[in-house]
Parts: C-alpha cells; sequence; structure tokens
C-alpha cells in the first residue's frame, strides 16, 4: 500500500496506562463495516472515548488536550484479540506512528508492521519510567530512532535498545511491503506450488 | 535433529527463508470473509495484480449477515455493501463463494472442515483470528491481517517468522458435565492471554485423542485466547474418518498418496519444545469467566480471586470487575443472566447443540432469559433437524435461528444491551465484544444450558 518512511520520530507520547488493551478496544467491530480504508481513526477506542449519547468522556486520555503527539504508550500485552487490521488502520489514521509497549500481541504487531506504524517493545521497568516521566510533564519528548534500534527519554537521557527483525526494519526504514519482496520472486513461488501435494 | 508435528507441516511450506528475516511460506487453503477482505482487493486493483490461486481461495459470508430471514435484503446499507463487494470480488477472480442464502453457507471456521477444504497437512490462513480452529486437523493454520490477506490473494503466500513451539501436555479422565470448552478454558487461566504469545501450541495427551474432531476444534480455535499463532493435534483414525468423503477431500488414488503423507504427520520422540506445560485432567472443572478477558475464568463453583492475588496489573483487574459489576471474593452461582448465546465457531457445531438439548430436555427456558441459538452453518443447521433436536429445543421454549457469526462479534443486530449479562458459548469476554456495554460470561454449551433453564448461573452438575 505504501506508507511514510520511518527514520527517526521525536514526538510527546500519549500515555494509555491499561494492560491487555484488545483489538476490539482499539476499533469495535460495528465500525469495520467499510470497503475501503477511511474513516477508521474517528472510532479509535470508540467506547472508550465517548459515552452511549456520544458526549466525550472527559476522564479519558484521548479527549485529554494535554497528551498528543505521534506515539502511544500502552501497558502489557497490547493489541491482543481478533486479527482485524482496522486496528491498525485507526491507530495510524488517528496520527501516532509508533506505539509502544512491553508486551505485544502477535498479530497486531504483524499487522502494524505491514502498514507502517513502529512497534516498539520496552522492558517493563523502562515502560514505567516513560509512563512516569509523563505523568510528572506531559511534554516529555521522546526519541525513536529506528536505524540505531533506540528508544530515548530526551529531557532525563535514559534509553534504551529495542529488537526489531532486520528484515522487517529495512522495510520500515524504506517503506517498503512484503508484497513487492513477494512479486519478486514470482517465479519461485509458481514452481514450488506446481509440486505442493495438496 | 527430531522434527515436532508443526516443523514437519511448516518446513515443507517454506519456499524460501529470507536471510536474518522471515520465511516465505506457502498457503494451501485461503479462507476469505466479507470483512477483512474489501480492502485486500482493493490493494490488488492499485497493485494491478490478479488473484494468483483461485482454486486455493474461498469465500463466505459470516461476520456480518442477519441470523433471521435470511431470504431477505440485508437492512443494513453498510452490511449489504460489504457483501455485495465479496460476492463481486469472488465472481471477478473466480474464487468459490457461498454467499448468504447458499446451502453451503455458515462460519468460515465450520465450513471449512464440513466439506474437506480442511485438511492434515495443509497451511490455512484467513483474515480471522479464530483459524487456529483448523489445526485440529493436524494443520498449520492462523489468523492474518488484511495486508496479509492481499499478499496471499496476490502470491499464495505470506512472510513470517517461524513462531517458537510449545506442547501441553493434559493426560487423565475428564469428570462429570467437563467438556472441550472447559479444558481450553482451563488452559488460558493457567497461561493467561499472553501466556503463549509467540509460540504455536501442540496439544497432546489422551485427553486430546479422546475427543470428538468438534471437541479438538473447539480447543484449537481457543488457542489465539492464550497468545498463541495456533494450536495443533497431530491426525488420528478419527481424522481420517472425518473428511474421508468429503467434497474436497481428495479421492482414490490422491486419497492414498495423501494417506502416505499424513501418516507421517506426528511428532517424533526426543523433539525438543521451546516450552511445555503438564496439566492433569482430574483437576479440570466446569468454566466460567467473570472478566473482560478469556484468561479470567475460573470453575463455576469458585470464588472471584482476590485483586491482591492478581499478578501485577491491579488497576487494569479493578477496571474490568467494576465493568462487570462484580467484587473480588464472591461466588458466581446465582447470578443472574438475561441473555444465552449458543453459537460461534467455538461452540456452534452440531457436538454443541446435542449436549445444549441433552440438559435442557425436558424442562422448560426461564422467562428472564433472551436465548440466541445460531448454528455455525447450514450443514449443522440441517443436522439439527433431522435428529430431532429442533423439536426438543421448540418444546422447551427455545427458537433456532439462522447461521452466522451473530452475537459472538455482534456485527450484526445481535447485540447484547449495555449492562446485561450473557452467558455465551463464544470465545472473546472483551468489553463490548457482545455489543456495547454488554457483560460476557463465557462457558461450555453445557453451562450455557443450565443458565438458560434456570436464568441464572447453575452448575450444571447438579441438574443430572
Ligand atoms: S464466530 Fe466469532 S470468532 Fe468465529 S469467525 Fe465468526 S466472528 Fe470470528
Amino acid at each position: 500500500m505504501g506508507y511514510k518512511k520511518f527514520k527517526i520520530l521525536t514526538s510527546k507520547a500519549v500515555p494509555l496506562q491499561i494492560e491487555n488493551v484488545d483489538t476490539d478496544q482499539i476499533i469495535p467491530a460495528r465500525f469495520l463495516k467499510a470497503t475501503e480504508r477511511v474513516g477508521f481513526g474517528d472510532n479509535l477506542f470508540r467506547d472508550w472515548k465517548y459515552n452511549q449519547d456520544n458526549t466525550p468522556k472527559k476522564d479519558f486520555i484521548l479527549n485529554n488536550p494535554i497528551y498528543g503527539g505521534e506515539i502511544l504508550v500502552g501497558g502489557k500485552n497490547f493489541g491482543s484479540g481478533s486479527s482485524r487490521e482496522h486496528a491498525a488502520w485507526a491507530i495510524y489514521d488517528y496520527g501516532f506512528r509508533c506505539v509502544i509497549s512491553s508486551f505485544f500481541a502477535d498479530i497486531f504487531r504483524n499487522n502494524c508492521l505491514n502498514i507502517g506504524i513502529l512497534p516498539v517493545q520496552v522492558s517493563d521497568d523502562f515502560l514505567s519510567i516513560i509512563f512516569k516521566e509523563i505523568e510528572n510533564d506531559p511534554k516529555t519528548l521522546l526519541e525513536i530512532n529506528l536505524l540505531e534500534q533506540k528508544i530515548s527519554i530526551i529531557k532525563s537521557r535514559v534509553s534504551e535498545f529495542f529488537e526489531i527483525n532486520p528484515y522487517k526494519k529495512n522495510n520500515m526504514l524504506n517503506g517498503f511491503d512484503d508484497i513487492d519482496y513477494l512479486i519478486n520472486i514470482k517465479e519461485q513461488i509458481s514452481i514450488f506450488a506446481k509440486n505442493t501435494p495438496l | 535433529m527430531s522434527k515436532t508435528l508443526f516443523d514437519k507441516v511448516w518446513d515443507s511450506h517454506v519456499v524460501k527463508h529470507v536471510s536474518n528475516g522471515p520465511d516465505v511460506l506457502f498457503i494451501d487453503r485461503h479462507m476469505i470473509h466479507e470483512v477483512t477482505s474489501p480492502v485486500a482487493f482493493l490493494g490488488l486493483e492499485k497493485r494491478g495484480v490478479s488473484v494468483l490461486c483461485p482454486n486455493k481461495t474461498f469465500a463466505t459470508a459470516d461476520h456480518n449477515t442477519p441470523t433471521v430471514n435470511q431470504h431477505l435484503p440485508v437492512q443494513d446499507p453498510l452490511s449489504a455493501n460489504q457483501l455485495k463487494a465479496l460476492e463481486e470480488n469472488s465472481i471477478k477472480h473466480k474464487i468459490s463463494f457461498w454467499g448468504l442464502g447458499h446451502k453451503k453457507n455458515g462460519i468460515v471456521h465450520v465450513i471449512g472442515p464440513e466439506y474437506g477444504i480442511t485438511l492434515p497437512g495443509a497451511t490455512i490462513v484467513c483474515g480471522d483470528s479464530h483459524t487456529s480452529t483448523h489445526g485440529a486437523f493436524g494443520a498449520v493454520a492462523f489468523g492474518i491481517g488484511t495486508s496479509e490477506v492481499e499478499m496471499v490473494l496476490s502470491t499464495q503466500c505470506i512472510m513470517q517468522l517461524k513462531p517458537k513451539k510449545m506442547r501441553i501436555n493434559i493426560n487423565g479422565d475428564l469428570g462429570k458435565a467437563v467438556t472441550p470448552k472447559d479444558v481450553a478454558l482451563f488452559i488460558i487461566s493457567k497461561l493467561t492471554t499472553s501466556g503463549a504469545t509467540g509460540y504455536f501450541v501442540e496439544y497432546f495427551g489422551n485427553v486430546f485423542t479422546s475427543m470428538s474432531m468438534e471437541g479438538r476444534m473447539t480447543v484449537c480455535n481457543l488457542s489465539i485466547e492464550m497468545g498463541a499463532r495456533g494450536g495443533m493435534i497431530a491426525p488420528d483414525e478419527k481424522t481420517f474418518h472425518y473428511i474421508k468423503n468429503r467434497e474436497f477431500t481428495p479421492k482414490n488414488k490422491s486419497w492414498d498418496k495423501a494417506m502416505d503423507y499424513w501418516q507421517t504427520l506426528y511428532t517424533e520422540k526426543d523433539s525438543v519444545f521451546d516450552k511445555e506445560y503438564h496439566f492433569n485432567a482430574v483437576d479440570i472443572e466446569p468454566m466460567i469467566t467473570y472478566g473482560t478477558n478469556p484468561g479470567m475464568g475460573i470453575p463455576i463453583t469458585e470464588e472471584i480471586p482476590k485483586a491482591s492475588f492478581i499478578k501485577g496489573g491491579e488497576i487494569t483487574y479493578q477496571k474490568s470487575l467494576d465493568y462487570m459489576g462484580y467484587n473480588e471474593g464472591e461466588g458466581m452461582i446465582g447470578k443472574p443472566v438475561d441473555f444465552v448465546f449458543l453459537g460461534s465457531c467455538t461452540n456452534g457445531r452440531i457436538e454443541d447443540f446435542r449436549a445444549f438439548a441433552e440438559v435442557i430436555k425436558g424442562r422448560k427456558k426461564a422467562p428472564n432469559v433472551t436465548a440466541w441459538l445460531v448454528p455455525g452453518s447450514h450443514k449443522v443447521l440441517n443436522s439439527i433437524k433431522e435428529e430431532g433436536i429442533l423439536d426438543i429445543l421448540n418444546k422447551s421454549g427455545f427458537k433456532l435461528r439462522e447461521p452466522g457469526c451473530s452475537a459472538c462479534l455482534a456485527m450484526n443486530d445481535d447485540k447484547v444491551p449495555a449492562g446485561k449479562y450473557a452467558v455465551s458459548t463464544s470465545n472473546r469476554n472483551f468489553e463490548g465484544r457482545q455489543g456495547p456495554g454488554s457483560r460476557t460470561l463465557l462457558a461450555s454449551p453445557i453451562v450455557a444450558a443450565a443458565a438458560a433453564i434456570t436464568g441464572k448461573v447453575t452448575d450444571p452438575r447438579t441438574l443430572f
């Protein structure tokens, strides 16, 4: 599909200090009826963001104008549940380019990487430091350096290395996707296909 | 080195290994449905490519479909639009399409096995996380996102890092009213919803070999709820007997050839797993969930754990109990129930309806309960009628709906109202999963039946 290349991102972050955030919360099923990828950002965390009468829930973090930026920080086990890529689309379309957590669900992580969101997995300790720093100062800036695989809290100068598969890293740095790769080896795939038993 | 069942199936499908990267995995069966495919087809159009293997691709409509009056036009314009897109895309790309009203229509993971699309030793993907269901036949099956759907449509391959391997061993005899659903909820309660993230699970032991194919599907279906990429069980005589002579199963010589391959699909002695768990069948009881993720399950007669016993995440735990309207330390027995949902790809097969019927037979539906009984497919629906189960249900005051995912994800009109409690045989009790504000208690068809006739959470063992 093509997405913006990801090199270095310096931004404020929105702290969502909840564990096991599942994809049904990120985007409830009733908003999955589109046949095009449009309008998902508006319904990000819909039922946490709005009351049933569509008035905003004041205490939800995305409704608090103090917080903002292109980074979403979530509690442990972020993105569990359904395989709906709409969850990643909603996050991207809302304006986030990076999600930080101490643990990600598998399919969600893949979906993010496939559409150009960088999932950054940090240690439990580093995650609590991030939450604490943002709590003290909502303007706290984080820097994500993909090339060096390093996440830093700029003011306090603490940083941590994060893992990413080298192939996926290269894709993110260049804005490539898997389909480009696969189409290039189509011949090899066709030969393989002819020899499959099922 | 000794190979596991998973190794054998995975490795034989690797077209190419990207150095320092994922495997290019060839996909034998790709199932698609109306919700996660339209954007993938748009992607194909943008790239100007077509579907590489239409004969390995199967489309059904299930997520979004009404479960009453399916012969009438779909009311919701957005749903109707998605269904139309699936039909048009399938026709355009010459993909087998079993849409709404088709006699083979049903939930994607129910119809795959019913028609022999699901086979041992195959790689199977679908844009739905419960694709793990097909692992019951010894397939490597897992859910994918829409970009990956596009990938498989255009190249019949997917790029995946090979997951780590986990084995879950359970031996012994299951107690009264303990079903495969309880076995799965028990495992998830022990491992938590992230306990198997990064792993592919093999279920091993006499508990799984003695299960019917339907039961194995229920167990494998729920693998994703502990974070696993998928779960599988080695094929055996029961598996071969189940698939023989189904529409898409190989016939005659091809069958013999396939059998030669399938007989090799087992984990060799001395194989090493990255992680192993051992549980005892006698420790498993009828289960029910009390919170907002499938890992929050307890034996039905026990009390809701105290927050202080929960490792970390106390804020999240409290938020979850508040949502459910429960307090720590309370028992689940006797809690009021407003809705009962029997259905989904977890427990919407004929065996589940038989089990439900056995409990409610000769009894009456509780007046305070609204029951949605939704077969997983037309084939299941027909069996319900043929086996006389429909009569039993009707006599007890229950009605049967038409097949689809229904209240499992509540994309259609089958939504549990805010604040109401539903005992559901589906797979997720997330906040709002069954409708905004709905509260879900996951359980087996037997526990659901007990709730349906008593109007509250009831230990089914007290009923027979
Ligand atoms: S029944 Fe539920 S889990 Fe199964 S395919 Fe349908 S929506 Fe997915």
